[in-house]
């Protein structure tokens, strides 16, 4: 069977559960005719038509409370942010109004909000952004972020899958960069599972999305240079995020630093970090640190990007002190 | 502002004497039901905020009137439309629990007074950033069109909400897919204590149509009738698949934004003014005395029946239980069912165990 890239992994889960279910709809800027600005849906108007594949006006508050209003009719919804750092524009509406639906009014809202994310590609402070740290705490949201082509077929099916409102982030660095052979037949994974990413004794690394593969060259380098066994726990869930994975891991090697690929202030790690200290204070034996970027907008130059973003010798050095504590 | 006191021709010939008690009906149980409210407010059994619909009546009942319950017609609702809420199915009862923060109301006490809805009946519960539901609506009656069901949206809408980006790229959204959408403006002067003037510099909600492509029209919103015909119009064109209008109701807010508000920025001699030239309900009982030959008697039977149905439903929800506390953790999500409670929360002993010191001590062979 052939490899595919984690870019045509997602356009195949789109394919699939459309095909699946007549429900599911997409809506975006550019992703009908034109196949969207990263060609994720190349394809998808062709076959469906432009009624389930819509061509949206530059609006995202309307294309996602719009899908809401569809979901409460039955629809499944997809929608796309061009990039995802324009989900911004529709924060409002995932925050308020989305994620509160079922709750105060028992309206059923499953949609998926999906869109390129991430940095390490000279995008500038607004096509690089990471929000997942934004919407971690609004509680009636699903957050997703797969690091693999594999994880992110799969997650997307169950993405549309479920009955509440998933957002999914596709690292826009890993959309062709990264390829595998994908399972075959229908390939759901489930949400708010974790994934062993790579096995280890002495210390384990806590990441998620493009940087499950800086944590893995990391892993090998420690390995080769300094015969540290590294594990790599790839959470591909944030929210809910899977306490049992991270608990495990951190009883198996005491040590523990996570790395993200977001701003370090607010972001994921310290919750993981509090998750933690509640769940596994007494299986510590050193501080649990964190690799993530600089508390700045991501600049362009590749020597300011660069320079912000954790790198795999950030990782190398941080797990080095982590290992000697 | 000026009193608005033009009226229509009295009855359309598709609404029969039935027809015209019944937004009799509902007019009168939107302003004795409020009025109820105001009474168990002061008694602080409503134990949050209270909004009123004095004076704007007529729009809320004979817009929603227009919709067509029998086929699936979908409504979302401002605060001021309880009017229009009760012409959807809404009862008494629902609204009393409702404000009363009772465990058995319709949101078992997550959501306040007329926040809440029914996909069956064709209200979709509204939350308080004004604009939002106009997207949330325009997808609604996307699925309508997707569907090819023969059903209409209708979204109200203050003056002040036009001024959000919501509104703004909701009603174009609409209006580009052609949904069977009818975006009521309800001009009531108003937006807490914002005047129209420094809302907007349009002479007209109404103008703002042409900026989307699609028709806007303007009607006395006073007027129970003419509000009726006006939505029925647009309503019909939408069913048509003529796609979106903008109905631009004229209106007055006779009480403040919410019963806490002192209304200190109104210009004397106004509120009084549109009470007694320009009161929807009394104007609409010298229609249907003088043109439609409805007798006074006729109309004391229906106020007996609305104080009836009122003291009743009032008896029910004053006996209603509060809610259980843990309700509050569940529901967040299909699945997981239930969040858990925190660990310090007391006698909730599952949550405790969780953080009770761990066997071993952190090492390999723990």
């Amino acid at each position: 069977m052939a490899e595919s890239t984690y870019l045509e992994a997602i356009r195949q889960g789109l394919f699939e559960e459309m095909e699946r279910d007549p429900n599911v709809l997409c809506l975006g800027e550019d992703i009908g005719a034109y196949g969207g600005a990263f060609k994720v849906t190349e394809g998808l108007q062709a076959r469906f038509g432009e009624r389930r594949v819509i061509d949206t006006p530059l609006s995202e508050a309307a294309i996602v409370g719009a899908a809401a209003g569809a979901a409460h009719m039955g629809l499944r919804p997809v929608c796309e942010m061009q990039f995802i750092d324009f989900i911004s524009c529709a924060y409002d509406m995932l925050t308020n109004y989305v994620a509160t639906a079922r709750y105060r009014a028992f309206l059923p809202c499953p949609m998926v909000v999906r869109g390129p994310s991430g940095g390490y590609v000279r995008g500038g402070p607004f096509h690089s952004q990471n929000p997942e740290a934004a919407f971690l705490h609004t509680p009636g949201l699903k957050i997703v972020y797969p690091a693999t082509a594999s994880d992110a077929k799969g997650l997307l099916k169950a993405a549309i899958r479920d009955d509440d409102c998933v957002l999914f982030f596709e690292h826009k660095y890993l959309y062709r960069r990264i390829k595998e052979e994908l399972p075959p037949g229908d390939h759901v994974v489930p949400i708010g599972k974790a994934r062993l990413a790579r096995e280890g004794r002495d210390l384990s690394i806590i990441t998620y999305a493009a940087t499950v593969w800086k944590a893995l060259e990391a892993a090998e380098q420690l390995e080769r240079e300094d015969g540290l066994s590294v594990e790599v726990l790839d959470l591909r869930s944030l929210l809910p995020m899977d306490d049992e994975a991270i608990v495990a891991t951190v009883k198996k090697t005491n040590r523990v630093l996570i790395v993200h690929e977001d701003t370090v202030t607010g972001g994921v790690a310290g919750e993981i970090t509090a998750r933690i200290n509640d769940l596994a204070f007494e299986w510590l034996d050193a501080p649990v640190k964190r690799v993530a970027a600089h508390d700045v907008p991501l600049p362009y130059a590749p020597q300011l990007e660069d320079f912000v973003l954790p790198q795999t010798g950030d990782i190398v050095r941080a797990a080095r002190w982590l290992a000697a504590y | 502002m000026a009193v608005t006191s033009a009226s229509k021709p009295a009855a359309p010939p598709a609404l029969n004497r039935d027809q015209l008690l019944e937004l009799y009906y509902y007019m009168r149980l939107t302003r004795s039901l409020e009025e109820r409210l105001v009474n168990l407010y002061r008694q602080t059994k409503v134990v949050g905020g209270l909004f009123r619909s004095l004076g704007q009546e007529a729009d809320a009942v004979g817009s929603a009137y227009a919709l067509d319950r029998s086929r699936g017609d979908v409504l979302s609702p401002l605060i001021r439309n309880l009017g229009s809420m009760l012409v959807q199915g809404a009862t008494p009862l629902e609204i009393l629990r409702q404000y009363m923060a009772k465990g058995d109301s319709p949101t078992r006490g997550r959501e306040l007074n007329i926040h809440f809805g029914d996909t069956v009946r064709g209200f979709i519960g509204q939350i308080s950033h004004l604009g939002d539901m106009v997207p949330v609506m325009a997808g609604v009656t996307l699925s309508f069109k997707l569907r090819r069901e023969e059903r209409v949206g209708l979204v109200y809408v203050g003056d002040g909400a036009t001024s959000t980006g919501a509104f703004h790229e909701g009603i174009n959204f609409a209006a580009v897919q052609r949904c069977p959408l009818v975006v009521i403006v309800e001009n009531n002067g108003y937006a807490y204590s914002t005047p129209t003037t420094k809302q907007t510099a349009c002479t007209s909600f109404k103008d703002k149509a042409v900026g989307y492509g699609i028709p806007g029209v303007r009607a006395d919103g006073n007027d129970v009738v003419a509000t009726y015909q006006v939505t029925k119009e647009a309503v019909d064109r939408a069913r048509r698949g003529e796609g979106v209008t903008l109905v631009e109701l004229m209106t007055y807010r006779r009480k403040g934004h919410a019963e806490h508000d002192n209304q200190s920025y109104v210009p004397p001699g106004e509120i009084q003014r549109w009470s007694s030239e320009n009161d929807p309900v009394d104007r609409y009982i010298k229609i249907l005395t003088e043109s439609e030959g409805v007798s006074a008697a006729e109309l004391q039977r229906l106020d007996a029946r609305v104080v009836a149905e009122i003291d009743q439903a009032t008896d029910q929800a004053e006996a209603s239980p509060a809610p259980e506390p843990l309700d509050a953790l569940a529901g967040i999500y299909a699945d997981p069912p239930a969040t858990p409670a925190l660990w310090y929360r007391e006698g909730v002993r599952s949550a405790v165990d969780q953080h009770e010191r761990a066997q071993g001590w952190g090492t390999h062979d723990g």
